[in-house]
């Protein structure tokens, strides 16, 4: 899914757009980096709903193309500046977290499917 | 636009000039043309020519009669028919027939095609194939279109080119009985604004030395992972260090304290001692070092308290840069 089109399904608006215009094949949503950390890839969508540095460097880290930010959280102009350095593209969803991973799911961005489920010790 | 702009700097400093004209040779019309245009017949009206070249904005259309072609029709022949107050005579009146057509065949080079454009002066190639059938259309328009489209393909083999002989030049241009770069980084306690600075420049220079973009990968989560510990946990901070060699990339986090009381425990998901803080910023939910395991081909962990943290991370060099872990007996 272009960026185009998952601006078009959350409403949103493109703080900045990515390097190069990806095709992204699917999506991933939390606030814990290292969460994220762990199932990056290149060609996946970050949903978060926060806006410091450590997410652009998350997706710096992992090759993660574009940051999705939600329930209208604009950030700082140093960090879309930043962001555009590196050519990571940030997105802005006037949705909560819940809705806007409901729109872009519906809109045919899948997640990672089922996983193990894991005991914790 | 930005992108293909930035794409054109790149190009003028790293692409030889005969890339373009070799491209031009290399590259068939079928691969740039409009395929299956919009057609009329030579019995529809100049009426219908309005219209489809007001609708769609072309400039010219072929004339297609039972599967054949039969002329073209341009916005010139339109001028025409306004002047005369024909538009109700049949397109065959103004068109231009078959046998004054500038074609090009389909498996031709973009060369011969953009050659044809130049000397005829015509703005758009009708496009046949053996069989002197009509398949598409081309125009200057889709010749730049199809040969940047081409030109950036190019660009990115050169550079994985680039990237596969860079390494082994590098290191076999120094020579020693063991050949390995060191890269060092401190970084400061409590420093969130910058975490991740270290992480960051060892992977461009991994990827700049021609490292596998998964092996730099592995390496930049794995150091970033442990660069946030010391943010988070340490006292003073410490540092960072990278050994790049030839076979096998070590980083080490070190810092002077306050040192883990229980290694074991630490590692275990789900573990964490960091401060409200540290979990604001989306970290210290007890996941780096399970994390840091999974990056890494060996792990090693010492620390004392009162005495500091010591924590090795070894990646073997592999072709694709997966993970290679040695077994140790």
């Amino acid at each position: 899914m272009k960026v185009a089109e998952i601006v078009k399904a959350i409403e949103g608006e493109i703080l900045t757009p990515p390097a190069v215009d990806v095709d992204l094949d699917r999506a991933f949503a939390a606030d814990l980096m290292s969460d994220i950390l762990v199932f990056a890839q290149p060609k996946m969508l970050m949903i978060t709903g926060l806006t410091n540095p450590q997410t652009i460097r998350t997706a710096e880290m992992s090759d993660m193309p574009v940051i999705l930010f939600v329930r209208g959280k604009r950030p700082s102009e140093a960090l879309v500046r930043m962001a555009e350095e590196i050519g990571i593209g940030l997105l802005l969803s006037p949705y909560t977290m819940y809705e806007t991973c409901g729109l872009l799911y519906d809109a045919g961005l899948p997640g990672m499917g089922k996983l193990p489920i894991v005991q914790q010790s | 636009m930005t992108q293909q702009f930035s794409l054109f700097a790149r190009m003028g400093k790293d692409l030889p000039a005969s890339v373009l004209q070799e491209l031009m040779f290399e590259l068939r019309v079928s691969r740039v043309m409009t395929s299956t245009p919009i057609t009329i017949s030579s019995q529809q009206l100049m009426e219908d020519v309005k219209t489809l070249m007001r609708d769609h904005r072309f400039s010219g259309i072929p004339v297609v009669d039972d599967g054949e072609l039969v002329g073209i029709v341009s916005v010139q022949d339109l001028i025409h028919a306004f002047e005369e107050q024909a538009l109700d005579a049949p397109v065959q009146r103004f068109m231009t027939p078959r046998d004054r057509l500038i074609t090009v065949m389909v498996e031709e080079p973009v060369f011969e095609a953009l050659k044809r454009l130049e000397q005829t002066g015509v703005g758009r190639l009708l496009v046949l194939d053996a069989e002197r059938h009509l398949v598409g259309m081309l125009t200057k328009g889709d010749i730049v279109a199809g040969l940047l489209h081409a030109l950036e393909a190019a660009y990115h083999r050169e550079e994985e080119l680039e990237r596969q002989r860079h390494p082994r030049r590098f290191f076999e241009a120094l020579v020693s009985d063991e050949t390995s770069l060191v890269m060092r980084y401190r970084v400061r306690a409590n420093d969130f604004a910058s975490g991740g600075r270290a992480s960051a420049q060892l992977k461009q220079a991994l990827l700049q030395m021609g490292a596998a973009p998964q092996l730099a990968r592995r390496v930049a989560i794995a150091t970033y992972e442990a660069e946030i510990n010391l943010i988070i946990h340490t006292l003073d901070g410490g540092y960072i260090v990278a050994e790049i060699r030839p076979e096998r990339i070590i980083v080490v986090a070190h810092d002077m304290g306050p040192g883990i009381a229980n290694v074991e425990l630490a590692r275990k998901v789900g573990y964490s001692t960091a401060s409200p803080l540290a979990r604001e910023m989306g970290f210290g939910a007890g996941m780096g070092l399970t994390n840091i395991e999974r990056c890494t081909d060996e792990l090693n962990i010492w620390s004392a308290v009162g005495v500091g943290t010591r924590v090795e991370m070894i990646f073997n060099v592999t072709e694709d840069g997966a993970r290679a872990p040695v077994e140790h007996s």
